[in-house]
């Protein structure tokens, strides 16, 4: 079937199978390998994206469930060469290990910061439970993304890390 | 957050006392994490690839009747189906075991457990692959399985290894440690001996990451590449050469980013095999990733230990011996991953951290109709085994005695004079100063004040309790003389270039899965020759790349690889010297070192940087007889003993008495692992270490129907703490090096995983102490709680 949508600003059209799971047509399709997968049975997370700004296990939407919908995934995650503040806080805090975990957690950490600026510990603990990591023991990501929070986009600190990454690059 | 940043004084550390130059630095590894630019297994796209899928069995025992593989050959998208007899035509349908046991790739006979591998289908997508699975026609003839451990030596028990020449019955071994006989009289003459069986249940390391790999077989020159995930890419391609009689200068194994690892990437998968097979007989790339349910019911499992533990003391709370016998569920195939002498890995470490007069441990190994595995999921070869068990059982006795369970840790303590400390069972403890640790365990938990908290809450019917683990671990395989694997002795090796403009590249034979290795060694370079870390690339995973070694898992890479750096930084900074002695036309004894430069004795004005003297290594500058030009060297590294790194945990839960539910309310680990090289990195080793802990005191189980049905294959069942499961760590440390290591750090990855379930435990079985409760198996979920507290210890499953 032929579907159509809207991947980190950029349109894309696809003829798919209708079974294809958002998952495998971002990563395998779209080559955006980014998003992970890392369960069967919808649990851990690793393969959240946005879609229309909310965040949904891509493992559990169909390909053809998306058509018509704006889908962001860690690839979009950063305004062209300046980090979203949710990666310069996990760099900061150590928010990450084997770094599997790491796209999903940041997406749903974008989505809670976008309703909630100023989320309290328990209410990043409650966001990010729908998702699993098996390296950081979780504290150093609510710190990430406390961190993220007090360094709003556009704030020195990111900027300037960003562009001396930039040179690197 | 709760770094302790008064860390107290050990005047024994030294120079020691402080991390490692750049400490706590951001970890280089994190720009392409945060921006979904890692490169894991299923990242990779090959032209031309294909997918495969393995069916799987669907019962626990069974003979093979026939495969009709003719349907799924039939569907437009299926390339290749292979069988058991396809394999056995080949010579690959049994493959070596890290336990010199075999394990079937593709079944031929019989099968040994659900989930295991019975067929292969190649396809073009991995959809394909899937669907003709389910064309596959395949007739079981049901045999009765052996599931419960203590039933698999009766004398009527099904033989399981019926393959196996001469084999009548599921016993694989009888190890021992320590000295019987005068452990049996220190037991015979002491005032209280008490006993417990304690097990420690079945689970599973369930990294993120999956199993994978993808086999690129070339025909023309005969070589195949190999991306797998692999925490040995060294071994894995010596048995890749061994099994496939593909010679070893044609076989190049890449481990690349690795979504986790925690000792579940240490073995060879029969996936792993397959995918190579495919790829010989397609001629084209093969893709293999298993899904969760896969990794969890066929890939290692951990733990499996049912123990009968025996201490004996004075009445005074001295503690005098352990004894313990041991029955080791290992499953079907025997593919523990040990050291080749140590069938039960480093289990007879299990005298702790405690000076005791007798010793003795005997490990029975039985096959069930189960998955394989055994030695994973941080346990340091067995030795969460070995800590769970004297840490259960100095509590027990604590109970017994009446006294408080840190009281009597303190009092049993190895005393700092006596490292290196002999253990009854063979082992040589490196270092150590425990009552420190302990007591900043204590302090930072206010333990005297939780203590007459408890106290108060019982008295209002609430269930609140503290539990205490003190740990040693042994990490850092080891010893070339006394350890090795399938032969292969566990040295690592480590190369260093440092380039004509001064940045450097540092090859190292251990393999990251998220430890920050490519940040750490990079530290330690930094420290030994002055460059700054930023300008040192760490190159791991790929053999072509790399020095030999034996890998990352066991907590070795600080010990051995660590180490390696240490030295092999150390012979470039001499060679340095050379050359920077022939540049400024003097000799090699009148220079002096600071951090990055050379200089003249009595004229620092007078010297050369590193970076002038790597242009001067690569330039025309006349060199001394015997140093050759460039700046490189290149070490292997045996060690002379494993490292020894403890620590002290407190954990306080609260038990709802309606439910049996357990919240940790709070966690305070203090750990030791002498030099400190990230603080930051430690801190997530700790952290992640501890949700482990939780994880298996509470939640993870991987259990089995009388069937032999596995009941924790997948995430549904298998559960796994979320952020809401956890409390805030709260993490101090110590400093005690190890005397032996370059630069006295101790390995640390797994000395969470170790040391914070007993604390778990012991804290649960300290709240439930109001209803007599003196032990209860892991996991310690709502409903055994509950069932705990009405008087039954073991509910029924």
């Amino acid at each position: 079937m032929h579907i159509n949508m809207t991947i980190n600003g950029t349109d894309v059209t696809r003829e798919i199978e209708p079974r294809v799971l958002l998952v495998h047509f971002i990563r395998d399709d779209l080559r955006l390998t980014g998003t992970h997968w890392g369960c069967d049975t919808s649990n851990c997370g690793t393969c959240v994206v946005l879609m229309d700004g909310q965040p949904v296990k891509s493992c559990t939407v169909l390909a053809a469930m998306a058509d018509g919908h704006s889908i962001t995934t860690v690839e979009g995650l950063a305004n062209g060469t300046t980090l979203d503040p949710v990666q310069q806080g996990f760099m900061e805090e150590h928010g990450l290990q084997c770094g599997f975990c790491t796209p999903g957690m940041m997406l749903t950490a974008r989505a809670l910061l976008d309703h909630n600026p100023h989320p309290e510990p328990l209410e990043i603990r409650e966001a990010i439970s729908g998702q699993i990591c098996r390296c950081t023991g979780y504290a150093t990501i609510v710190r990430s993304i406390q961190w993220a929070a007090e360094h709003p986009v556009g704030t020195a600190e990111t900027a300037a890390t960003t562009e001396e990454e930039a040179v690197h690059a | 957050m709760t770094i302790l940043e008064d860390r107290p004084s050990n005047p024994a550390a030294g120079d020691h006392d402080r991390p490692i130059g750049h400490g706590r630095m951001q970890r280089k590894e994190d720009p392409r994490f945060v921006r979904g630019k890692g490169h894991y297994v299923d990242d990779i796209v090959l032209p031309g690839m294909l997918h495969g899928a393995i069916l799987r069995a669907p019962v626990a025992h069974a003979r093979l009747v026939s495969i009709d593989t003719t349907e799924a050959l039939a569907h437009p998208k299926v390339l290749a189906v292979i069988t058991g007899t396809d394999l056995q035509a080949l010579g690959l349908a049994w493959a070596p075991t890290l336990s010199m046991d075999v394990q079937a790739v593709l079944v031929t006979d019989k099968v040994r457990f659900q989930g295991q591998e019975v067929a292969f289908v190649v396809a073009e997508d991995r959809y394909a692959a899937r669907d003709a699975l389910e064309l596959i026609q395949v007739e079981y003839d049901v045999l009765p399985p052996v599931v419960d451990a203590r039933k698999a030596m009766d004398a009527d028990a099904p033989v399981i290894r019926d393959d196996l020449e001469g084999r009548t019955d599921n016993h694989i071994f009888d190890w021992e440690a320590g000295n019987k006989a005068e452990t049996d009289a220190v037991f015979a003459s002491a005032d209280v001996v008490v006993t417990q069986e304690i097990v420690y249940p079945r689970v599973h390391p369930a990294p993120m990451e999956t199993c994978g790999a993808v086999a690129d077989f070339d025909p023309i020159d005969g070589r195949l590449t190999l991306y797998e995930t692999t925490q040995a890419p060294h071994a894995h391609r010596t048995l890749f050469a061994m099994v496939s009689g593909i010679p070893e200068h044609k076989i190049r194994v890449v481990s690349p980013d690795i979504g986790g690892g925690f000792g579940n990437k240490v073995g060879i998968y029969p996936g792993y095999i397959l995918a190579v097979v495919g790829s010989i007989v397609t001629g084209k790339p093969v893709k293999w990733v298993e899904d969760r349910s896969e990794n969890l019911m066929s890939t290692s499992f951990a733990r499996d230990y049912i123990m009968q533990g025996e201490i004996a003391a004075t009445r005074d709370g001295k503690i005098l011996a352990l004894r313990t016998n041991v029955l080791a569920d290992h499953g079907a195939f025997n593919a523990t991953a040990q050291p080749t002498k140590y069938p039960a890995g480093f289990f007879h470490i299990f005298t702790g951290s405690y000076d005791l007069q007798a010793a003795h441990c005997t490990v029975t190994g039985v096959y069930t109709n189960k998955a394989p595995g055994g030695v994973a999921y941080a346990c340091s070869f067995r030795v969460t085994e070995a800590v769970y068990l004297v840490e259960r059982m100095v509590d027990i006795l604590a109970r017994k005695l009446e006294m408080d369970p840190a009281e009597l840790r303190l009092k049993n303590f190895i005393k700092p004079e006596q490292f290196p400390y002999p253990n009854k069972t063979g082992w040589e403890y490196d270092s150590g100063d425990y009552e420190p640790t302990m007591r900043l365990s204590m302090k930072m938990a206010g333990y005297d004040e939780l203590r007459r908290e408890q106290k108060e809450k019982r008295e209002r019917g609430e269930l609140m309790g503290i539990g205490i683990s003190f740990f040693t671990e042994t990490v850092g395989a080891g010893p070339r003389k006394d350890m090795d694997i399938l032969g292969l002795g566990m040295a690592d090796g480590a190369e260093l270039r440092i380039h004509p403009t001064g940045k450097a590249v540092v090859r190292i034979s251990v393999q990251s899965q998220g430890q920050g290795h490519e940040t750490t060694f990079a530290q330690i370079v930094a420290e030994e020759i002055g460059i700054p870390p930023e300008d040192i690339d760490v190159v791991h995973g790929d053999t072509d790349q790399t020095p030999f070694g034996l890998g990352t898992y066991g907590s070795r890479s600080t010990p051995v690889s660590g180490a390696a750096v240490a030295l092999v930084a150390r012979k470039v900074r001499e060679k340095a010297r050379f050359i920077a002695a022939a540049m400024l036309e003097t000799r090699p004894e009148d220079l002096e070192w600071e951090k990055g430069r050379w200089f003249v004795k009595g004229d620092p004005s007078i010297g050369k940087t590193m970076a002038e003297i790597a242009m001067g290594a690569h330039g025309t500058v006349a060199l001394p007889e015997g140093i050759d030009g460039n700046l490189d060297a290149e070490v292997t590294y045996d060690p002379p003993n494993l490292t020894f790194p403890f620590g002290a945990y407190i954990c306080v839960v609260d038990v709802d008495p309606g439910t049996g539910h357990v919240k940790v309310r709070r966690f305070i680990a203090v750990d030791d692992c002498g030099t400190r090289i990230n603080p930051m990195i430690i801190e997530g080793q700790i952290h992640g270490g501890l949700t482990d802990g939780v994880g298996m005191a509470l939640m993870e189980f991987i259990e089995f129907d009388a069937e032999g049905n596995c009941l924790g294959g997948s995430f549904m069942d298998y559960l796994i703490p979320t952020a809401m499961e956890v409390p805030d760590w709260e993490t101090g440390f110590t400093v005690t090096p190890s005397p032996h290591h370059p630069i006295g750090a101790k390995g640390v990855g797994e000395s969470a995983t170790v040391g914070s379930p007993p604390a778990v435990v012991n804290a649960v079985v300290d709240a439930l102490a109001p209803f007599g409760v003196v032990h209860m198996d892991m996991p310690c979920t709502p409903a055994r709680v509950w069932e705990a507290m009405q008087g039954r210890t073991r509910p029924p499953v």
